[in-house]
């Protein structure tokens, strides 16, 4: 008995799961972002495995790009976060509701 | 000569095979259980640092499937970088209070939970229906036995355009947080006896400058 491919596949299926589960649970803004971080790294679990499943470089070269637009995302979002910190002294995403109808 | 140098690789390869079955019952559901308590604690901080040990299993996984240059930059940038980015705002926002856990909008709780398993249900018939099966190729060979080197060769040939746009992003990205933290600066020096009568005006004025 021996590690497939395929087992990395169900566990980054579960991850991304669990992340959407975050996402769609927690109200604080850094918990989401977490939550977010956790859903691209299971993708990019994903796309190892699939790397070393087909033999194929290009599944890792884009779990790389994965990686710097992940570290862009979260240097932005943290920024706005901080901002709004200082505006609503909150991290509630549910307290951001000025687009509310 | 031959046999038994082919049985001493069969045995060698099958050491390895087991010691990658065994880090991979003990990660594996470690990573589940630290993602799963990462969503569920109500402390933020704790939620980051089950966050850490989730990359950690993560980057072990990395080094089975044989990325080893994803490995260390999932330690350097994930664990590393973006982990401490998270803590340190978190220390600054000052969020020692726990979370908020009412609802404010009806019935998302189990909507959330209806939507989670529906997707989970999708992801694993998908998986399960059409099984990615095979034990997978050795990208020792493949990679030319430099996993950095290959991969390096790639990112400055193939890739090399989308390398340098994400390049451009970096620096976009880094711009951007700087302006952000900026512009409440010099808000927050303008504020003060007249912070009322000024801010509007401050702050329509310094929207022009950003675009």
């Amino acid at each position: 008995m021996k590690v497939e491919p395929s087992w990395y596949l169900v566990l980054s299926a579960l991850l991304f799961t669990i992340g959407v589960a975050g996402v769609l649970i927690r109200r604080n803004a850094i918990v989401l972002f977490m939550c977010v971080e956790l859903m691209l790294n299971s993708v990019n679990l994903s796309f190892i495995a699939f790397s070393k499943l087909n033999g194929d470089l290009n599944g890792q070269i884009l779990s790389f790009f994965v990686m710097v637009v992940a570290a862009a995302e979260v240097v932005v979002g943290l920024g706005i976060l901080v901002a709004i910190f200082r505006k609503r002294s909150s991290t509630s995403v549910d307290d951001v509701n000025l687009l509310k109808g | 000569m031959t046999a038994l140098h082919a049985g001493t690789v069969l045995a060698a390869t099958t050491s390895a095979q087991r010691a990658e079955l065994i880090f991979f019952i003990v990660l594996a559901p470690l990573s589940v259980v630290t993602a799963l308590g990462m969503v569920l604690n109500r402390h933020a901080v704790y939620s980051a640092l089950l966050l850490v040990v989730n990359f950690f299993c993560l980057a072990a996984f990395y080094v089975f499937l044989q990325a080893q240059f994803l490995a260390a930059v999932q330690v350097i940038v994930y664990a590393g970088a973006v982990m401490v980015l998270f803590l340190f705002v978190l220390m600054l926002l000052g969020i020692s209070r726990e979370d908020v856990l009412r609802e404010t909008i009806r019935g998302q709780r189990p909507a959330a939970a209806i939507l989670v398993v529906l997707l989970l249900a999708g992801t694993m018939w998908a998986l399960f229906a059409h099984p990615f099966s095979g034990p997978g190729v050795d990208l020792t060979r493949v990679a030319n036995n430099d996993n950095v080197r290959a991969i390096g060769q790639l990112l400055f040939t193939r890739y090399v355009f989308a390398f340098e746009t994400t390049g451009l992003l970096l620096v976009v990205a880094a711009v951007g947080a700087l302006v952000l933290a900026k512009r409440h600066m010099r808000a927050r020096a303008r504020g003060g006896a007249t912070r009322e009568a000024a801010a509007p005006q401050g702050a329509a004025r310094e929207e022009e400058p950003v675009p």
